[in-house]
């Protein structure tokens, strides 16, 4: 292979990059060194990475090339991954996008990253994050923001903005995540790429640093709807050593890609329609081309109402910050990470979590840790649990009438850096119609369907219920060849 | 007014630690005494990206404390988080139950003062142990005021047993403790170990007027680390509670720390300091749940209960109440003595009276509980069998013990070996008899005149001649032929 056509490779899908690999056209060794320099530039000019992760890399390449040689296919041999930083990989650092986490170096491997390195993946680095995921922009990261490849001016979405740079510019051909109100789905439709959630507890969560253990689920995006369904295929399934991950046998996704959206019935989301004030024309258009499509290919497409869909923000920002303030209490100085040494215990405390944590962190603490706190709590969290029953329940209504709700993933394209800083009630909307099925554990996937007048990507959201992962990903495939909106790549460095 | 127009009102809760090999959460095992920091892995030390994952057998085990004090045992029950900050709390939160703990209600019978009533529970829950600060130590390369922790303890399944407000009295509590550690033992869930920790109870104590139902200002007092300490730290309480009142010092709601040296209490922290644990589900877990058929395995499973054991004891063997009680005291002494009475039926009084008397006292109390016997059972039955049986007289047998517990030979063996055998042919014992009238024809004539006392040398002297093996109710019969003629 010439080096062009390595570059090639890389560009191109994952899938087509494994059975290259498997088919001895090319050495994992070479392409990881090929990689490794594409996520070297990639972490100069956007900010995508916290960290590469070249001996861990090379040594994944060893064993791909050793078990290809011995006659295995892998489905995803040799496939530069870049994991978010708050997902353990074993002996490299997770900060999580934190400096309270300077320094820690993960014993293992998150469950996970263990199945996709076992599938072939090659972990090239850890990408930038916002601070233990929470954020929509990336602007979070104590390390300094992540650059939409699109346009170097804006933000690549977030929190899993560096996955989602790696794999819009080509230096990783597959990223996790992780997804704990959109934070898979939104970067994915703000830099042009195909983002899921699982079902919850469809992927362990075993080596990802909780933010919000209720609602957070792992999740990949890639350059294509196959890619993303064979991400699911080896990703998915039960652990033991994550009690809240379903034992259930994993659904095919592969098998039924192609089966089309004949027959079925889509619900177009009433209330993203109603969400006039804040919905970017261009995302309305191209939201109503995708209704279209789906009728054009013999879909039966009706409007759906989802009515407690507008409560899942206030929702959200008391559960997941409620669970925040107790999953980040470990985080003290005492056994790992950054501390900041005083004379005493308290002080020790209050210097190290003052120094060491941002600004959104220190609000969502003290917002769940308010939300939780005696005399408040049956009024904040206590209800917000009971509306979340709710929201579940309306959704178990609307999938009596439809098999899968569309709606935009995000109500607006990728935003500047810098536009939404100063006011975080604006920032927590642009996850308006991700929040919703996080709250009530459904699988969803945002798929590129169009671009905005600028040029900037848009990304539709499929939403099914629980374990109807293949009959999403097979919707996502009918966009995806109907739109071609994966077909154009963001330009060149 | 005087301390007995008062009446102290107590509630305990118990921290039991549960015996299983591995943590609640984790797979280190549950050691005692290991270097500190080596029982501990990524999940009980609270890294990032861990998650707990129930130990099965901690549900078991507890499951049996619950089924002993007759708890009514929830089939769903779910943790929650207990948030705070402490340098031995690894993860910032102790995993515990809260609004709904595995078990409510149940009880324990408790006795004193003469007086026996049943202490009600208001509820069993699972939790997780923290690990421990040290402040203090034996190594001279610590420099001062520093402390150190070690987590090897973080993690070890516990359960906490909470009782209703509903002991009168330090000696009921006293009692209760005493009961409940019997019982955690009894049905091999704990080893109830309070100065290692195993066991470790705070009391929660008020005051009222006699005849007032209303309940008084709750002191929690912790620090208690003996039985011994709960009752005396009690009744510091009580007596400074109604000092306090009758000094016309309301009282404020505080916890307040046990001063062993100094037998009083101490302020720790107020009810304003007071921690708002903001406890929640733990959504790492899902609920505990324990299907009926577990739940039939554990009472299939139960052993005979110390209490009903005793009274059978007393009813069906006829022992006093009070030596059933020793008896019951631990089970495997129990068993021991079962299992004895099991090799020789017909004198289980007399196996008792050996058990608790020649036995008991050559015993620790760690010996006891273990019901590590100095004498297999089937020896001390076999023992008692041949003083039932006129082989060897009481005396013999007891000057057999210190040789039966020294070689390990049965005591059929020794008795042969020894040639201890008694004697009850009378043809010897008339010839022992006749030698002693023939040498002492003084003492024979005291002993006609009228002083019988002297009978008893007599006695003596045959004994000493067979070597103490004549059975001594056919000395006395032919002894007295020969005297009275």
């Amino acid at each position: 292979m010439t080096p062009a056509e390595i570059e090639a490779l890389l560009d191109g899908p994952a899938t087509a990059l494994a059975a290259a690999v498997n088919a001895g056209a090319v050495p994992a060794s070479e392409l990881v060194e090929r990689a490794l320099e594409r996520a070297a530039r990639e972490r100069e000019r956007l900010g995508a990475f916290l960290a590469l992760t070249p001996e861990t890399a090379r040594r994944q390449a060893r064993d791909v090339a050793r078990r290809v040689a011995a006659g295995e296919v892998l489905p995803l041999a040799g496939v530069p991954l870049a994991v978010k930083d708050n997902i353990n990989v074993a002996g490299e650092p997770s900060t999580a996008g934190s400096r309270i986490l300077a320094g820690f170096v993960s014993p293992d491997d998150a469950t996970c990253v263990a199945r996709l390195v076992a599938a072939g993946c090659v972990v090239v680095g850890k990408a930038n994050c916002d601070e233990f995921g929470m954020g929509s922009s990336n602007e979070n990261s104590a390390y300094g923001p992540v650059r939409n490849p699109w346009d170097l001016s804006r933000v690549p979405g977030g929190s899993s903005g560096g996955s989602a740079a790696a794999v819009a510019s080509s230096a990783a051909a597959l990223a996790i995540g992780t997804d704990t109100g959109g934070s898979v789905r939104q970067p994915a439709a703000l830099c042009g790429l195909v983002g899921w959630k699982p079902t919850y507890g469809r992927v362990s969560r075993y080596g990802l640093i909780a933010y919000a253990s209720s609602l957070d689920q792992a999740g990949a995006l890639a350059r294509s709807v196959r890619d993303a369904a064979v991400a699911f295929s080896v990703m998915a399934g039960g652990d033991e050593r994550d009690s809240t991950s379903l034992s259930s046998r994993v659904p095919d996704v592969l098998t039924g890609l192609e089966v089309g959206c004949e027959g079925k019935r889509i619900g177009v989301l009433v209330e993203a329609g109603a969400e006039a004030g804040g919905l970017h024309e261009d995302v309305k258009a191209s939201f109503e081309a995708a209704a279209r499509l789906f009728s054009a290919k013999g879909a039966t497409v009706v409007p759906i109402s989802v009515p407690r869909v507008p409560l899942a923000i206030p929702v959200y920002y008391l559960v997941a910050t409620a669970e925040a303030s107790a999953n980040l209490a470990r985080f003290d100085g005492v056994r790992y990470g950054a501390r900041v040494d005083a004379p005493e215990l308290s002080s020790l405390y209050r210097k190290t979590r003052s120094q060491g944590f941002g600004a959104e962190v220190k609000r969502r603490i003290l917002l769940g840790t308010f939300a939780l706190s005696s005399g408040y709590m049956d009024a904040w969290y206590g209800r917000s649990m009971k509306v979340r029953a709710l929201l579940s329940r309306d959704f178990a209504a609307a999938f009596r009438e439809v098999d899968a709700i569309l709606c935009p993933t995000s109500p607006e394209p990728a935003f500047r850096l810098g536009e939404k800083t100063g006011d975080p009630l604006s920032m927590y909307l642009a996850d308006v119609f991700t929040v919703p099925a996080s709250l009530a554990g459904l699988p969803a996937i945002s798929v590129p369907a169009g671009f905005s007048k600028e040029g900037l990507p848009i990304g539709m959201q499929l939403i099914g219920p629980h374990d109807e992962e293949p009959l999403l990903f097979s919707l996502a495939r009918v966009l995806e060849a109907g739109t071609h909106a994966s077909e154009r790549r963001p330009p060149a460095p | 007014m005087s301390l007995a127009d008062w009446e102290p009102v107590i509630g305990l809760e118990v921290h039991a630690q549960l015996r299983t090999k591995s943590k609640a959460f984790c797979g280190c095992p549950v050691v005692f005494g290991a270097p500190p920091n080596t029982a501990v892995c990524p999940v009980c030390l609270g890294y990032p990206g861990t998650l707990p994952v129930l130990n099965r057998e901690m549900v078991a085990l507890a499951l049996r404390v619950m089924t002993a004090m007759d708890c009514t045992i929830h089939e769903r029950s779910i943790f929650a988080r207990k948030n705070y900050f402490y340098p031995d709390l690894p993860k910032g939160y102790q995993i515990s139950q809260y609004d709904r703990p595995l078990a409510t209600g149940g009880g324990l019978e408790v006795s004193a003062q003469g007086r026996t009533r049943r202490v009600t529970l208001n509820r069993i829950h699972l939790e997780e142990d923290a690990g421990k600060s040290m402040h203090e130590f034996p190594w001279d390369d610590v420099p001062g005021g520093v402390s150190l922790v070690d987590l090897n303890r973080a993690g070890t399944p516990l359960v906490e047993i909470v009782t209703e407000p509903d002991i009168g009295s330090a000696e009921e509590a006293f009692d209760y403790l005493g009961k409940l550690r019997r019982l955690v033992r009894w049905v091999d869930a704990s080893d109830g170990n309070m100065e290692e920790g195993s066991l470790r109870c705070d009391a929660n104590v008020s005051v009222r007027r006699k005849g007032e139902t209303r309940l008084g200002t709750k002191i929690e007092v912790k620090n208690l680390n003996s039985i011994a300490h709960v009752k005396k730290a009690i009744e510091h309480e009580f007596e400074r509670q109604v000092e306090e009142l009758e000094a016309g010092r309301p009282l404020r709601q505080e916890t307040r720390l046990f001063d062993p040296g100094a037998g009083v209490t101490k302020p720790m922290r107020s009810k304003e300091e007071a921690m708002d644990y903001r406890y929640f589900q733990e959504p790492d877990l899902g609920d505990v749940v324990v299907p009926p058929d577990l739940l039939d395995e554990v009472r299939a499973s139960m052993p005979e209960l110390p209490a009903p054991r005793a009274r059978r004891l007393e009813s069906a063997l006829g022992l006093p109440a009070a030596d059933a009680e020793t008896i019951c005291s631990a089970r495997p002494f129990a068993d021991y003595y079962e299992s004895a009475v099991a090799h020789h039926a017909e004198n289980p009084k007399a196996i008792a009276n050996w058990l608790l008397s020649d036995l008991l006292g050559r015993m620790t109390d760690a010996d006891r509980l273990a019901g590590r016997v100095p004498l297999p059972a089937a020896h001390l039955a076999g023992l008692v069998r041949r003083i039932d049986d006129g082989t060897i007289s009481g005396k013999i047998a007891k000057e057999l013990l210190p040789e039966l517990i020294a070689s390990g030979k049965s005591p059929d063996a020794l008795i042969d070996e020894k040639g201890m055998k008694q004697v009850s042919d009378e043809g010897p014992i008339r010839d022992a008899i006749a030698a002693i009238v023939n040498a002492n024809p003084k003492q024979v004539e005291t002993y006609r005149s009228g002083k019988t006392a002297t009978f008893g040398w007599f006695v003596g002297q045959v004994m000493k001649a067979t070597s103490g093996k004549a059975n001594p109710a056919v000395v006395n019969r032919l002894l007295k032929e020969a005297l009275e003629g």
